[in-house]
């Protein structure tokens, strides 16, 4: 393997991760900060997969952030906090839920695909809305984290960083695997030519819901992850804005490359803080910016590394 | 008499008023070349989309090895030995020419659902690709992305991953297409090597080309066949040298 300026800095990115609360000295608002930039690191991650390495344009991913967040939420508020119950829960209904949207909107395709892929989780955006028990639209205050017989504390916020950051190194190593394995060539080359796949002999359909079912899970994974970390869920979190916002950093991080999306989650997140220090506009400066990244620099921050071209990983 | 590997009876296909296969009836022995030749828009195409799947036939049906596959999708027909090349080059062009030829072989080498190993590197997967490749003379363009071939060299990959399915019949929509009079040569001499191994279904404009390789030629003029028969035979034919060759003959 060549050094070369993006395995550099791929690599002191993740330095920098795994040393941060001790350089820190564990000042928790930073420290949240960026907890929050690999949670949702994890979930453009997962959205990659499917939108980078298969051209599907899914424009509802956040649905699954809510679905793992409300598991925790709910639980909690029947007082079960015990993690290895809501954990399986939360993976179970997010995978169950992909399936089951998957299947409808992978009849279609192109805008359709997007138009689908957003009504459906606009669905549960309104859902959550008229659940009053669980809140409406002020939603579920999380008072306790989950809970692992003792063996972790996510009371802790230099622990619940390290599990997060487990999390991803996790998601990352597995992405990895995932797109040189057997299927991720079959969802990659799908992308290029289904049509060809489907000549070729591949049952493109079962492969393509299967990613997508992966993506979602992997999703609801950092759903779980957020709901502990904010202490808090509510519909917005699934909003198709969300949804966007997801896709943003998978764009701004480089599509179909595997440290793209936590590129893009850490720029987008540090953009929202400091601009919106600047201004409550923060918007106005930040669409533009989208704008010439999607222009001028189409392989996002991991292209402008020095990623070559797309079959790269 | 031998049974054909296919048999495609009455085989009809509507695109709104037009009619693009009337009542189109044909054979295709096991290890022969059949060669379907017929004016632009005779509707060659569109008999191969129907062959391989890829269109559904208002009527008629289609029996491969004796059996009926008129409902079965392409991944299905392929699955059963069928494969098919197309007349627009259709690759997977951001990836590399092992790769496309690699996919070939896994398509016929069980399921996919195989998530951890590196498909990449495995021997039973790129060894195959590598002697196809090497084959069809793309042996040493293996690293490349497929994209950045010449076209002939385009062509020959289509080629090598039709071939890489291990198919019983192959469906060749103008192999040739495109390409210059020496290129043309090279692929007509790669057909003539796989002679006798698997049969063909021919699909050509260069008449050269047809009557150098066909064992049968079949004529067809707006979606119909107006003639079957053995080069020497088709050659002779008042109707198809009116329809057809009359134009260059
Ligand atoms: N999807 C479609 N919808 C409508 N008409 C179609 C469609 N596909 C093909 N046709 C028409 O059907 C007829 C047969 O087309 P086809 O492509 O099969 O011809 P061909 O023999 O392959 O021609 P060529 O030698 O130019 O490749 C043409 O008139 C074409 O315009
Ligand atoms: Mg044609």
């Amino acid at each position: 393997m060549v050094l070369n300026r993006r395995i550099i800095v791929t690599v002191l990115v993740l330095i920098a991760l795994a040393l941060l609360p001790v350089l820190l000295g564990g000042a928790p608002f930073y420290i949240g900060v960026v907890a929050r930039a690999m949670i949702l690191a994890i979930a453009a991650i997962s959205l990659n997969l499917i939108l980078g390495y298969g051209n599907m344009f899914s424009f509802g991913h956040a649905v699954y952030i809510g679905i793992g967040a409300y598991t925790v939420g709910i639980f909690a508020h029947y007082d079960i906090f015990n993690g290895f119950i809501q954990w399986p829960v939360g993976l179970a209904v997010s995978a169950l839920i992909a399936l089951l949207f998957g299947a409808i909107s992978l009849r279609t395709k192109g805008v359709y695909f997007i138009m689908i892929t957003m009504a459906l989780a606009q669905m549960m955006y309104f859902l959550g809305l008229s659940l009053d028990k669980y809140g409406a639209d002020d939603g579920l205050v999380i008072y306790t984290r989950s809970e692992f017989a003792g063996l972790i504390d996510l009371e802790d916020h230099v622990t619940l960083y390290y599990v997060v950051f487990g999390f991803l190194l996790l998601t990352v190593l597995g992405m990895a695997r995932l797109i040189n394995s057997r299927f991720g060539l079959v969802i990659r080359a799908t992308k290029f030519n289904e049509a060809r796949m489907r000549a070729l002999g591949f049952p493109v359909g079962r492969y393509k819901l299967t990613a997508f079912v992966l993506a979602g899970t992997i999703c609801g994974l950092a759903g779980l992850l957020l709901g502990n970390f904010t202490n808090f869920v509510n519909p917005d979190m699934m909003h198709w804005t969300r949804s966007g916002e997801l896709i943003f950093m998978v764009v701004l991080g480089g599509m179909g490359s595997v440290f793209g999306p936590i590129f893009g989650a850490i720029t987008f997140l540090l953009l929202e803080e400091f601009l919106s220090d600047l201004t409550e506009h923060w918007q106005i400066v930040f669409g533009p910016f989208l704008i010439l990244v999607v222009l001028f620099a189409r392989g996002g921050i991991d292209g402008l590394l020095g990623r070559k071209d797309r079959s790269d990983d | 008499m031998t049974e054909p590997l296919l048999q495609v009876d009455s085989l009809i296909k509507r695109f709104g008023g037009l009619v693009a296969t009337d009542q189109l009836s044909l054979d295709i022995l096991p290890g022969e070349v059949h060669a379907v030749i017929g004016p632009n828009g005779a509707g060659k195409t569109t008999f191969i989309a129907q062959l391989a799947g890829e269109l559904r036939p208002d009527a008629g049906t289609i029996h491969f090895k004796g059996r009926n596959i008129t409902r079965l999708d392409p991944a299905q027909r392929s699955q059963r030995g069928l494969a098919r090349s197309f007349q627009i080059t259709s690759i997977f062009s951001g990836l590399t020419v092992e790769d496309n030829v690699a996919l070939a072989v896994q398509a016929h080498a069980g399921h996919s659902f195989r998530f951890w190993r590196d498909a990449r590197v495995d021997p039973s997967l790129r060894e195959p690709a590598a002697a196809t490749l090497q084959r069809v003379g793309l042996g040493n363009r293996r690293d490349g992305l497929a994209g950045n071939l010449a076209h002939g060299e385009q062509r020959q990959l289509e080629l090598a991953m039709a071939l890489a399915t291990e198919p019983s019949l192959l469906l060749l929509d103008e192999p040739a297409a495109g390409m210059g009079a020496d290129e043309t040569e090279r692929m007509v001499g790669l057909l003539q090597a796989l002679k006798g191994t698997v049969a063909i279904l021919l699909v050509e404009h260069d008449m050269n080309a047809v009557f150098a390789l066909a064992d049968r030629i079949s004529v067809l003029v707006n979606g119909s066949c107006i003639a079957t028969g053995t080069p020497e035979a088709i050659r002779n034919d008042d109707d198809v040298r009116r329809a057809y060759l009359g134009e260059d003959a």
